[in-house]
């Protein structure tokens, strides 16, 4: 406790480019790109893999196989052989990283809806795209958000260690805390990245509870 | 940049014996997490099962600890269990472990239909056969499931405990980086990888076996 106190109470540690709200933006900047890349990637590809059916056995492998690729070492690699002018290097790795569960889910959620459902619509005379626009997302959005929040904390919880290769970000407190045997500091950066990344799961919580359809989550009574 | 190959196969050659080491204490630290998570998961599952409020508010403790970021966790556990302990990067695995096998061991047993259960009852098993020869089976593929999330997730976290001083291979990362040595690192990562794959191919396998009914019913 004692270290918190001596950390978060230096107001030192509150301005200028090494202040916590410096490296708060630049921590969300990183895990912010990385998480929209991973979406604009993911999410079309797991809708239409999920509407078609095609390609589906790959994806899902290849997607367990990411699951599987250290960042860590992803990164140093990337770092090493393009250097650290810009913020590439740690996008990359990231993305790596948020787009599995994206994926998945968004193609498990469109894949699990009642056929029953699907043919209705179709009965119904909407078109393939409506379909999936009008009764499949709004059916599956639960799922959709939960790879999108598994996605997300875990950018957050991972961005810290771009600070390893010399990157901002709240990392930097840990690392450099690890490096000069600064507690204080170590402590308060795990701390911080913690509050963010339990900040952004509450924030997907009320995102699901305004987003999704009554319907959906039962909140209605439905007969 | 220095020209050098990404790989130098003489390095590892001469190094195998310390590789070899890395990956023994990978295996270890990334597996008893999984192995214990898995046994403090089934009866935790099993009351989540039975008492659903019980079963909500775990379910939010569960989530708040995945969200931890495990660099993070291993920090604030040094003072507990000590810098570049094998422990300090096993309890918090264990701890991302149970917050994905908790929900998939519940959802396995939701999953059993309650046709299937009352004909169980009928043929007069007893609660706790009914559970070990009828629920538990047929909730397999559904805790299998999370159990290969969990374990390729635990392999690949492992490394992160480098930063602290204890990641298995992740060893070879931090080495590598030290020295702008890209070797290490693609051993790594290789490494990493295919001990997540073979570990996922093992527990696709277990699945075949331990669902027997799965595969006929495919045939049929």
């Amino acid at each position: 406790m004692n270290w918190l106190i001596d950390f978060f109470g230096d107001l030192a540690n509150w301005s200028g480019p090494e202040g916590i709200p410096a490296r708060l933006l630049e921590h969300l900047e990183f895990a912010g790109l990385s998480l929209l890349l991973a979406m604009l990637i993911a999410l079309p590809l797991g809708l239409w893999i999920g509407h078609t059916g095609r390609g589906a056995l790959l994806v899902v492998l290849s997607a367990n196989a990411a699951r599987a690729l250290p960042t860590l070492g992803l990164l140093v690699l990337i770092v090493l052989l393009m250097g650290v002018g810009t913020i590439v290097p740690v996008l990359i790795p990231l993305v790596a990283l948020a787009v599995p569960p994206i994926l998945v889910n968004t193609y498990e959620g469109i894949r699990g809806v009642d056929p029953d459902l699907r043919d209705a619509a179709y009965g119904m005379g909407l078109r393939g795209g409506q379909v999936l626009g009008r009764v499949l997302v709004p059916v599956a959005l639960p799922l959709i958000l939960l790879g999108l929040r598994l996605a997300a904390i875990q950018v957050v919880a991972t961005a810290t260690v771009a600070a390893y290769v010399g990157l901002g970000g709240l990392g930097r407190y840990i690392i450099d805390g690890l490096a000069t045997k600064n507690y204080p500091s170590t402590i308060g950066g795990a701390v911080l990245v913690a509050l963010l990344a339990l900040i952004v799961q509450l924030g997907f919580d009320l995102v699901q509870r305004i987003a999704v359809s009554p319907g959906v989550s039962r909140r209605q009574d439905i007969r | 940049m220095v020209e050098e190959p990404l790989v130098r196969w003489d390095w590892i050659g001469r190094n195998w014996p310390a590789i070899q080491g890395l990956l023994e204490d990978h295996v270890v630290m990334a597996l008893v997490p999984i192995v214990v998570g898995l046994l403090i998961a089934l009866p935790l599952g099993l009351a989540g099962a039975r008492w659903r409020w019980l079963y909500r508010p775990t379910v939010g403790v569960m989530n708040v600890i995945y969200s931890l970021p495990s660099l993070a966790v291993f920090i604030v556990l040094i003072p507990i269990t000590g810098l570049a302990t094998r422990a300090t990067v096993m309890v918090p695995l264990t701890f991302y472990a149970l917050a994905v096998l908790i929900p998939a061991v519940v959802d396995g047993l939701t999953s059993v239909p309650d046709h299937v259960r009352q004909s169980a009852v009928a043929m007069g098993f007893t609660p706790l056969r009914r559970l070990l020869r009828v629920e538990l089976p047929i909730a397999v593929p559904v805790v299998l499931a999370g159990l290969r999330v969990a374990t390729v997730s635990s392999i690949s976290l492992v490394s992160v405990g480098a930063l602290i001083g204890r990641g298995g291979l992740g060893y070879l990362f931090i080495d590598g980086w030290q020295r702008q040595f890209y070797t290490p690192i693609v051993v790594g990562i290789v490494l990493v990888v295919a001990l997540a794959g073979l570990a996922d191919l093992l527990l696709v396998l277990a699945q075949r076996l331990l669902t027997p009914w799965a595969r006929a019913r495919g045939a049929a």
